[in-house]
């Protein structure tokens, strides 16, 4: 991890939908490089925040920037960051390579650069010979790996995991993970969310949403002596246990 | 109570189930752990008496899967993974409605599912579409346990829940268990492992071990290090590049390592640990045979 | 403890339960039941009125220089025909374009200058329509109808036996003496809201059902799949009762279009059209795995043959041999046939009988078809 500028920077985020705050005056640094877990109960209003910096939401109020770009300025964000959901990762029907050009494409990358660096990638992930397969005959672990490399391969200097590791083995997980550490070694800030709280340990940082606000952020070894837990997921849930939003008033 | 003897299953050319064997006792909770595409949905399925077995023999409560279905089917609940109720119905509607289709009342059952339903009483008139996660959690339970079953068959019932209903779910398995009724869970979730009375570790349509988590750490062939360091990743490859190492993975803040005969003390920060169950799981999946060889001689 | 629940002890049948469940489904969301409900209604209703291709008050400019008593009586009688309302009188025939051009008039009507006394009668009669074809059809549709109001013109000035050699074509219409179009419509669209009703709404349900896992419920549970299949039909049955009412009254009472034959029959032809469409909703919904694919299935597959082959917009006579044969397989096809034989033209039993024959067999095919392919598990 380099420990370099800021990457993500935000200042009293609010997000209200009519009377109801889904995102309450969050404030957060992330720096370059970092692999940053942003955890939370459903509904605490991870996913509204997320959607935020991404560019895809407008704030009702609050500022911030994300990649050196004003969250206002969503067209610019959306240049520079990477975005894997767990539903979203590759067009079933198109072979590797083809999605992998797909998304090149959208990023303007020239058709010799893509051929380089498809051949470069598929490479250090160890999927060579898979170039040529349908994404849909892959298992679900080679598709979310695949999924992550084509989320980085423009080169983007932040990327937006939104719970990217559902129901794989823990062997196909920790390989997954060994890949985002890599990214996060050549300078990618790793921004992801995850209902999975040993993940959680695996960051260099994790805050923690309850009812639309930051209630704790700091690295794992320091929130557990903090909250005399023996692992996040204890931590979590003394933190999420306090949530007094109306767990059923779901929008 | 449940009992799979050597059932195999075959989609096309893939075999999705290849001789599993194993037998639960009455009130105990049983967990098929293993990763999507494992084939725990399509044993469940087996179990439940929706698909046939190409061979081998299910018997639920003494009943054979494949004759007596319409006797099982009284005895059972299920809880499929994507099972959702209907958003359109009400809280009380969706139970009253699972109730009659298993020729119960809610009334007669109540007692069984108070301790769950007390929580959803509130909004009994709520459609279930506008339930939170958690919640929908608790009356998708209460409409599977409202015909008073012996056998709960739970299909990732804890899968994109957060870690505090999760923790609910398994509190509320623990009750029913205690009433007596037998309950069949697969998660994807290694660290739910550790809740089962006995689990049953599954890859590839295989049952890799079915004991007590207990006895599955303990089956653990080596002695299991942590190490750490400011970067573990640079760790990690360093690690994988000695020629003693059995094995390195990352795992949370540190690396796990095992090595092949001696440990190698000229690595900082090494401290001995106890395996976890996920431990043991990386390594039925990876172990180059070893271990099989060990359990042998263990010997049952 | 039990006395506390606020539960019932009424014990209802799955049956039932099933069957209202399946109610609440329709009536909880307004789209389905505007869609159920509302739209076969104002189909009727638009077919009738405003998607006809009948014609009436058609606005005509008339160019006559005689301006004699024979002239006058028939623009009289132009005018006072419900097809045709005279717009504009011309002083010269090179209006004609120019009103034309304004978009003011759909015909022009020229007499002739020698245009007087008895015209049949002296034989110097001549008269010219003069049309905007940019339609094609509903120009010569007006030109047919204005020839044929000057014929019954004539032939009314004339003694009946010896009318003069087909001075002006008349072509007679048969069973739909005034070629109301309402008269093919209403048929046409009861087979569209049967099969919309009946095979959509069906097969949608149940392949919903399966994608939330509530089907693997159901099945796992002790009730007949028989019973489950059963009761997703009932409520669609009633709804296609309501709407063979709501279709028939409506014709009968706002778009003046006659139940020829016998009322019975026409409900038993329904039944059983109705009984084919919620078979092919099943068989749909034992081919297909998400709710996208049975809309596009019963979309694709079903509507738009019923719209294209069935005879509802293009007569099967016309269509190549090929498509001809291929409409054969539509249910609809038959449906509407003897609809039409029925209710227009008022005939027995004994004259739809192979259209009867027909959608019988074809219930049998999809019967058996389905009932093999939904099994009793799940597979």
């Amino acid at each position: 991890m380099k420990t370099g500028d800021t990457s993500i920077r935000v200042r009293d985020l609010t997000k209200r939908f009519g009377t109801f705050t889904a995102v309450d005056r969050i404030c957060f640094d992330v720096k370059e490089g970092e692999i940053f877990g942003f955890l939370g109960a459903n509904g605490a209003g991870k996913t509204t925040a997320m959607r935020i910096l991404c560019g895809l939401s407008k704030p009702t109020s609050g500022e911030g920037t994300v990649a050196g770009c004003d969250i206002a300025d969503a067209e610019q964000i959306k240049r520079r960051i990477g975005y894997m959901s767990q539903k979203f990762s590759l067009y079933e029907n198109l072979k590797v390579w083809e999605n992998i050009r797909l998304f090149a494409g959208i990023y303007g990358i020239s058709a010799k650069e893509t051929a380089r660096r498809t051949d470069e990638m598929l490479e250090r992930i160890g999927f060579a010979h898979g170039k040529n397969a349908l994404v849909k005959s892959l298992p679900l672990g080679w598709k979310q790996k695949l999924a992550f490399s084509t989320a980085i391969f423009h080169h983007p200097k932040i990327v937006f995991l939104d719970e990217p590791t559902g129901g794989v083995d823990p062997v196909t997980r920790r390989q997954f993970w060994e890949l985002i550490c890599e990214a996060s070694e050549r300078g990618v800030t790793v921004f992801v969310t995850t209902h999975y709280m040993d993940e959680a340990e695996y960051c260099h940082r994790v805050s923690i949403m309850v009812d639309g606000r930051i209630e704790a952020l700091d690295t794992p070894q320091n929130l557990r002596a903090k909250y005399q837990a023996n692992s996040m997921d204890e931590v979590f849930r003394q933190l999420a246990g306090k949530a007094k939003r109306m767990e059923n008033c779901k929008k | 109570m449940v009992v799979a003897e050597h059932i195999n299953k075959w989609y096309r050319t893939t075999q999705v189930l290849n001789d599993v064997c194993f037998e639960t006792a009455k009130g105990e909770i049983f967990g098929l752990i293993g990763p999507d595409g494992a084939g725990k949905t399509t044993l469940f399925r087996v179990l439940t008496t929706l698909i046939k077995a190409d061979s081998g023999r299910a018997t639920i409560g003494g009943l054979d899967a494949e004759t007596d279905y319409r006797e099982i089917r009284t005895r059972i609940g299920y809880m499929p993974g994507r099972f959702s109720l209907y958003p359109d119905l009400t809280v009380r509607e969706n139970l009253e409605f699972f109730a009659t289709i298993f020729g119960a009342t809610v009334r007669e059952n109540y007692t069984l599912i108070e301790g769950i339903y007390r929580s959803l009483a509130p909004f009994e008139n709520r459609p279930a579409g506008k339930l939170s996660g958690g919640m929908k959690q608790k009356l998708a339970l209460s409409c599977v346990l409202i015909h008073k079953p012996s056998v709960l068959f739970l299909d990732e019932p804890a899968t994109g829940v957060d870690p505090v209903s999760r923790k609910e779910l398994w509190s509320m398995l623990r009750q029913l268990k205690e009433q007596g009724i037998t309950i069949i869970v697969s998660t994807p979730y290694m660290d739910e492992a550790l809740l089962c009375d006995r689990i049953a570790l599954m890859q590839h349509g295989k049952l890799l071990s079915a004991a007590t988590p207990a006895q599955v750490i303990a089956a653990y062939p080596r002695k299991l290090y942590a190490a750490e360091a400011p970067n573990n990743y640079r760790l990690l490859n360093e690690l994988r590049a000695n020629p003693q190492v059995a094995s390195a993975y990352a795992f949370g803040d540190c690396v796990h390592v095992a090595f092949i005969a001696q440990s190698d003390t000229s690595i900082p920060n090494l401290r001995e640990i106890p395996p976890g169950i996920e431990d043991c799981f990386i390594e039925l999946t990876t172990g180059k045979g070893a271990w099989n060889d060990h359990r042998k001689n263990d010997g049952k | 403890m039990k006395n506390n629940s606020p539960f019932s002890v009424h014990r209802n049948s799955p049956f039932i339960a099933l069957a209202g469940k399946e109610f609440r489904h329709i009536f909880r969301d307004v789209r389905t039941i505007l869609l159920l409900l509302v739209m076969p209604a104002a189909q009727i209703i638009l077919f009738g009125f405003a998607v006809t291709t009948e014609i009436k008050e058609t606005p005509i400019a008339v160019f006559d220089p005689s301006k004699n008593v024979s002239t006058a009586r028939l623009i009289k009688r132009i005018d006072a025909s419900e097809y045709f309302r005279v717009e504009q009188m011309l002083h010269h025939p090179d209006e004609i374009t120019g009103v034309f051009g304004e978009g003011k008039i759909r015909l022009a009507l020229v007499f002739g200058d020698g245009f007087g006394g008895s015209p049949a009668l002296d034989g110097r009669a001549s008269l010219q329509i003069v049309a905007d074809a940019t339609d094609p059809n509903q120009a010569g549709t007006l030109t047919q109808y204005l020839s044929a109001v000057i014929g019954d013109e004539y032939r009314s000035q004339l003694p009946a036996a010896d009318a003069p050699p087909s001075i002006v074509p008349v072509v007679k219409m048969l069973y739909n003496p005034e070629m109301k179009s309402v008269y093919n419509f209403v048929p046409g669209v009861m087979g569209l809201i049967f099969l919309l009703i009946c095979a959509m709404m069906t097969s949608i349900s149940i392949v919903r059902e399966r994608e939330t896992g509530t089907m693997e419920v159901l099945l796992a549970s002790p009730v007949k799949p028989s019973l489950i299949i059963a009761a997703k039909a009932v409520p669609y049955l009633a709804l296609s009762a309501v709407n063979y009412c709501t279709v028939l009254l409506l014709s009968v009472l706002v778009l003046g279009v006659p139940v020829a034959g016998s009322l019975a029959l026409l409900t038993v032809a329904s039944s059983l059209y109705i009984v084919v469409s919620l078979l092919l909703g099943l068989f749909i919904s034992t081919v297909v795995r998400t709710q996208k694919a049975a809309m596009i299935a019963s979309g694709m597959g079903l509507m738009i043959p019923v719209m294209l082959l069935s005879g509802l917009i293009f007569p099967v006579a016309n269509m190549p041999v090929a498509l001809q044969w291929l409409s054969s397989v539509v249910p609809a096809r038959w449906y509407i046939r003897a609809m039409r034989g029925i209710m227009i033209e008022g005939l027995p039993l004994t004259a739809v009988r192979l259209e009867i024959a027909v959608l019988c067999a074809m219930g049998v095919v999809l019967l058996v078809v389905s009932l093999k392919k939904f099994k009793v598990r799940l597979e």
